[in-house]
């Protein structure tokens, strides 16, 4: 049986039916093996669950599987079982038996966790719509879930320019925090003249709190890699590479094996199912920088170089790997492709507003009930996301604004948050969509600090090529943590201004050039916080220890 | 017409400005004719002034006395000139800022001694800070001469301006160094 | 002819002026007798980009470009001394001075150093951040040479002299932000390196006195950058 073949049987079963409808067993027990659940013991309950099936004597129809991101990460661990389409919450090893013994049977109210809530039907799944629903180191159980059906599309009923033209009309929008047009990239990287042309996955998430490329990686690579297949075929390329963040090791090693079994069953490699299409990919590990993320940087990188940013033009587009015409596309960009080949560009431009279409992985944390990995259509407002499918805040406290697109990004106040996601309102914001952190702060956060932490991150993370961005934010966090201690007065914060006009406008690269953006907003929404350590030396929300003393300070 | 009251301070510095201040030469006679030298190092005024248009200040701030004596000089003062790199930028004074206070005075007054001082007692001598600074990052200054020293037609060019009301033009011919 | 070679019309600072596709922004600044700043650029290595002095303004691009990298195309109106401009320059040069420990009064380089000449030309008096004070080592261990990286600005131009025209690589950077600092080999005294060849390209390009001749005293130190053109011009002769 040719791959092509396989790949068409896979998918003619799989049209209509969810995956895991058709368990061998009369029930299904999935158990989160994300790495949010694996840190809360989901490993302990997975193996309690197999002991307890074996103990059993198979009295029951069952089997254990693993499953990528549930997403509700403050629930975890997470169970799931089915067809009934029964969650458990906060399961542990001692609750195996349990489980086992309920099914066919009542469900086990203590666990039980409801999925008719806000949080589960506020969502709208593309990137995520396997997650928690296939093992995602199986790909007999992503090619029943439709798997590999766009790329086997695209191979045999499209040519390279049709494919483009469908991304391009489908509106998608770079997803790593640009929101440059996809089809766009694609288009000028096909067009580039070049013997050889590279696309190259960027899975170097760095945003602290951001771990959406992670759970996508974790839980679904074959999406991941059918992306990069269509990509390459659209492009004119036969290599990929991704490169991912060695802190993120059972992503890479899904990674590794995904890529093996798809190699095997002919969905990469040599005559991709069966047609003359060749299309390798190899994975490249970070060494944990964050300006890798950068696509100069990131191509420096894999090179063999010192993970330092260049001037672009000329883009990577027209010259990036080894000189070549290279497609850099981020891992969520990339997991929406196999969705809009399969079901069309119309379907995907349905969804989400005039100039953002689709939908959007957000990781939800800081002060919220439900913190967790969600995907939203473009255009819900950011009120929805923290009250509905959050949850809320936390005890009684009120929410302060939100903080979006990390350390790049900005903090939109409480009283934008009727505001809609999409890239454009964002930016207008002063904030920006980003690779898709939000974090929700609350009353007990100063917002000065919230600014100093960031600009911690960006000096640090700084490579030191260009003095605007290394000496500018060295000079900012200085200015910031003078203000924290209530040593600072208003001519330092006439000079944080213009040391972050400066930084924003002068820096080599987007790590710079985004890295007052932090301070901006916050200056922008929450001066009278700054003034009041300025003025009053005082911390309104209790967090900064002020200097009383401070002719001490001199 | 009534003479500018003008002022020279020396902070923490080598006193070179002050030299290169007497380098105009006959040119202090003109200078002369404009000024009252109301406090220096080069007359015998044992106390600061009230009401002084221009002080030209010399050295960085170093002590708790440079300290002290800067915040009231500013008080004082209408035109506050900071004269040369010392006080301008820190310059040599400064270096020392690359070592904790409590080492600098071990290897100066212990472990290079003749005679190792026993103890040192801030009755006397004003602490030093922690941090020299220039004078900018402790009063406001409203202008400022860099050089080491800045040459004499640089300082009487300067004060010049400054009495003719155009302070911004003043450091014009100057540069950090030299 | 490759699209490089042709002729481009553009506008400069309001002139009107013509290029070669291959020439950068700063190429024809120079060309027509417009000053703009470089610390990290020097004709005869490749450009980096790193020293951000030479940004200038380019209608219709959505950022400041630097004129070293930044190849001209046809129509580009170029803005080289708007006061914005000027006043980023001079917050910039205010920026080295206070990332080490510049004392030009007792620098071996005083009066012949290009961040003191630039920072006279651009009017800086003083510095309005605050100067950071960190202790860098100084390595007197090379037989001929010195190296004083309080005096270092980063500018790579040791770096890549090293590796471009002499090929010993000896020189690197290590570390990232504001930690990053140059190194000699795998981190070792330049005394002990192996690569070096002793030839003191490095020095000769450094626009400091982070790199100087062993024996000069203060502002004893000029520099001879005038072999650089010339060297590459004889080899790209003779290739």
């Amino acid at each position: 049986m040719t791959p092509n073949n396989k790949g068409r049987a896979g998918n003619g079963n799989g049209g209509g039916n969810g995956p895991g409808s058709r368990p061998a067993a009369d029930h299904c027990v999935r158990v989160c093996k994300a790495a949010g659940c694996v840190s809360a013991g989901s490993e302990e309950v997975f193996a309690a669950l197999s002991d307890a099936l074996k103990q059993s004597g198979q009295s029951v129809n069952c089997e254990v599987k693993g499953a990528g991101c549930m997403g509700l990460c403050a629930a975890g661990p997470l169970v799931s079982v089915e067809p009934e389409g029964t969650w458990y919450r906060e399961v542990t090893a001692e609750d195996a038996p349990a489980i086992l013994n309920s099914l066919g049977g009542e469900i086990v109210e203590r666990l039980h966790l409801p999925t008719n809530t806000p949080f589960f039907e506020r969502q709208e799944r593309i990137v995520l719509e396997n997650m928690g629903r296939i093992d995602p180191e199986r790909l007999q159980e992503y090619l029943d879930a439709d798997g590999y059906a766009g790329l086997n599309k695209a191979l045999t009923e499209m040519g390279p320019a049709e494919v483009i033209d469908e991304i391009t009309q489908s509106g998608l929008r770079g997803r790593g925090g640009g929101g440059y047009s996809t089809g766009l990239k694609w288009g000028t990287v096909a067009k580039a003249v070049g013997e050889r042309k590279y696309v190259v996955c960027n899975a170097d998430e760095g945003d602290p709190g951001a771990f959406m490329d992670r759970c996508i990686l974790e839980s679904d690579p074959h999406r991941v890699l059918e992306g990069m297949a269509i990509a390459g075929y659209a492009t004119g390329a036969s290599q990929g590479y991704v490169y991912i963040r060695a802190e993120y090791p059972l992503a890479i090693s899904r990674l590794r094996s995904a890529i093996r079994q798809a190699e095997r069953e002919g969905y990469l490699g040599n005559r991709v199912c069966g047609t003359p299409f060749s299309f390798t990919v190899e994975v490249r590990l970070g060494a944990g920088a964050f300006v890798c993320g950068e696509e100069t940087a990131l191509i420096h990188s894999i090179e063999g170089q010192r993970g330092t940013p260049r001037s672009r033009p000329p883009y990577p587009a027209q010259q990036g790997l080894w000189g070549c015409p290279t497609l850099v596309n981020n891992v969520e960009t990339l997991a929406n492709i196999p969705s809009i080949v399969r079901k069309g560009s119309a379907w995907f431009a349905s969804i989400g507003t005039e100039h953002s279409k689709g939908t959007k992985v957000f990781a939800l944390a800081g002060r919220v009930n439900n913190t967790g990995l969600i995907e939203v259509p473009m255009g819900i407002s950011l009120r929805e996301i923290i009250f509905d499918i959050g949850g809320g805040i936390p005890g009684d406290h009120t929410c302060k604004g939100v903080q979006t697109g990390g350390p790049s990004g900005g903090c939109i106040p409480a009283d934008c948050l009727d505001q809609p996601v999409d890239y454009e309102s964002l930016a207008g914001l002063g904030s920006i969509m980003g690779s898709g952190g939000m974090i929700v702060v609350d009353d007990t956060s100063c917002m000065v600090d919230v600014a100093k932490y960031f600009m911690e991150f960006c000096m640090s993370e700084s490579c030191g090529k260009c003095v605007s961005c290394r000496a500018g934010t060295s000079q900012l966090f200085d200015l910031l943590d003078k203000i924290t201690k209530g040593e600072a007065s208003e001519a330092d914060l006439a000079l944080l201004e213009e040391l972050c006009d400066l930084v924003k406008h002068t820096s080599l690269c987007g790590l710079g050039q985004s890295a007052p953006n932090p301070v901006l907003s916050t200056l922008r929404y929450f001066r009278d916080e700054y003034l009041s350590h300025i003025v009053d030396k005082e911390c309104p929300a209790g967090v900064c220890s002020i200097h009383r003393d401070v002719e001490a300070a001199v | 017409m009534t003479k500018a009251r003008v002022a020279t301070v020396w902070l923490d510095g080598c006193s070179g400005c002050h030299m290169s201040f007497l380098d105009m030469d006959e040119q202090l006679i003109e200078l002369a004719g404009l000024i009252d030298l109301v406090y220096s190092p080069l007359v015998d005024v044992k106390a600061f002034p009230a009401e002084v248009d221009v002080t030209l200040v010399e050295g960085a701030v170093s002590s708790e006395e440079d300290l002290h004596k800067i915040r009231m000089i500013r008080e004082r003062t209408t035109v506050l000139v900071s004269l040369g790199d010392c006080a301008v930028t820190g310059n040599v004074p400064a270096m020392r800022n690359l070592f904790p206070v409590k080492s600098l005075l071990r290897r100066a007054y212990e472990e290079n001694a003749a005679q190792p001082v026993a103890a040192l007692s801030n009755d006397v001598l004003p602490k030093l800070l922690e941090r020299v600074r220039p004078v900018h990052e402790v009063v406001t200054v409203d202008v400022y001469v860099p050089g080491c020293p800045p040459p004499a037609n640089v300082i009487l060019n300067t004060v010049r301006a400054i009495l003719s009301g155009q302070p911004a033009q003043a450091a014009v011919n100057s540069r950090f160094g030299m | 002819m490759s699209v490089l070679q042709e002729v481009k019309t553009l506008t400069i600072n309001g002139r009107e002026a013509s290029a070669r596709g291959d020439e950068t922004i700063l190429e024809i600044a120079r060309e027509h007798g417009i000053f703009v700043p470089t610390l990290c650029h020097l004709h005869g290595l490749s450009p980096v980009g790193g020293c951000r002095l030479c940004l200038v303004e380019v209608e219709g691009a959505n950022r400041l470009l630097p004129a070293c990298t930044t190849r001209v195309g046809e129509g580009m109106v170029i803005r080289t001394d708007s006061d914005r401009l000027k006043g980023y320059r001079r917050m910039i040069l205010e920026l080295f001075l206070s990332e080490r420990n510049h004392t030009c009064s007792v620098c071996v380089s005083n009066g012949y150093c290009e961040l003191q000449s630039l920072s006279r030309d651009a009017g800086i008096t003083h510095v309005r951040v605050p100067y950071r004070y960190q202790r860098y080592t100084v390595d007197a261990s090379h037989e001929l040479f010195v190296a004083d990286q309080n005096r270092c600005i980063m500018c790579t131009r040791c770096v890549r002299v090293c590796e471009e025209v002499e090929g010993a690589h000896t020189w690197d950077v290590q570390g990232r932000g504001i930690e990053a600092r140059l190194i000699s080999d795998m981190n070792e005294s330049w005394g002990d390196s192996d690569s070096c060849t002793s030839c003191g390209k490095c020095v000769q390009v450094c626009p400091t006195g982070a790199l100087s001749e062993k024996g000069k005293s203060v502002a004893e130190m000029s520099k001879r950058k005038q072999f650089l053109p010339y060297l590459t011009l004889m080899r790209d002769k003779w290739k």
